[in-house]
């Protein structure tokens, strides 16, 4: 079968292009009215395809973006504190609840359970290891496999 | 009875490379990464929506498992693009198939309609190949 032709080839760049845009710059202030002028959409035309193609308002996205880019600092062991404003966010108040709202946990939490996890790790690997995997490898050879 | 499948082995040619194409092009987040000697690791991710699946990029070195020819005839297989490990579904196949390809992602197959969707197919970083699909 033949390649399908996109029903419309410059709209769908234009709007990957804004989401990459996100991508890039989640850390700065964004106006997400100067997006939809760059990609030469009325605001609301702009935000109704976008929604279409990602599920989720530009809006929506930068704040999931924001969010997921937290979580990812978190496990680098990076401060809440320092967290928050890396990620685009001006309070720490507004950070610690949406953070919350969308992980289910509270950012300091969520570093306290990563540390633990990293601590874990280091002391013991194997855990996290399915046994197989580990014994066929040569990884831990005092490891009894069917322990 | 069998419920779920959790985890899935994909061979790479380098995990350092590997893990940045699953998480920086490919969008899959970082979920284990477990020191397994000084030059190999665990190295799980697991595609953006379905954290419970996770995907093992596994090295291809020389151990209890894999003598040096099976190593050997493994990267010649995946460099090859011999290996398809799996299916991955997608919402807009179209924005995706953009997305990537700006990202330098290589595609093999162009959207295409298909009976059972649409479908692309493109190469990891090692040379595998996966089925991009939207039903």
């Amino acid at each position: 079968m033949a390649a399908e032709q996109y029903p419309n080839v410059y709209l769908y760049k234009r709007i990957v292009q804004a989401k990459l845009f996100i991508d890039s710059n989640y850390a700065d202030k964004i106006d997400l009215n100067n997006i939809s002028d760059e990609a030469y959409f009325s605001k609301f035309h702009f935000i109704r395809l976008f929604k279409k193609i990602y599920g989720k308002t530009p809006h929506q996205y930068l704040t999931s973006v924001r969010i997921d880019k937290a979580t990812e600092l978190l496990r680098a062991d990076r401060p809440v504190s320092e967290v928050c404003f890396a990620v685009g966010f001006e309070s720490l108040s507004s950070f610690g609840s949406l953070f919350k709202r969308v992980v289910g946990i509270a950012p300091t939490a969520f570093l306290e359970q990563q540390q633990q996890q990293r601590a874990q790790i280091l002391a013991h690997p194997f855990h996290f290891v399915p046994g197989c995997f580990a014994y066929q490898n040569g990884w831990g050879e005092n490891i009894a496999i069917l322990k | 009875m069998i419920a779920k499948m959790t985890n899935v082995c994909v061979y790479v040619l380098n995990q350092d490379s590997a893990l940045d194409f699953y998480t920086n092009k490919l969008g899959f987040k970082l979920k284990l990464d477990v020191p397994m000697g000084e030059t190999t690791r665990w190295l799980t991710v697991t595609p953006p929506e379905q954290p419970e699946l996770e995907i093992t990029l596994f090295p291809l070195v020389v151990g209890k498992m894999f003598t040096e020819e099976v190593v050997r005839t493994l990267k010649e297989f995946v460099s090859k693009g011999i290996f398809g490990p799996g299916v991955l579904n997608c919402t807009d196949i179209f924005a995706t198939y953009e997305e990537l390809k700006s990202k330098g992602v290589v595609f093999i197959k162009a959207p295409t309609k298909e009976f059972y969707g649409t479908e692309a197919l493109f190469k990891d970083d090692s040379g595998n190949f996966f089925s991009l699909q939207q039903k």
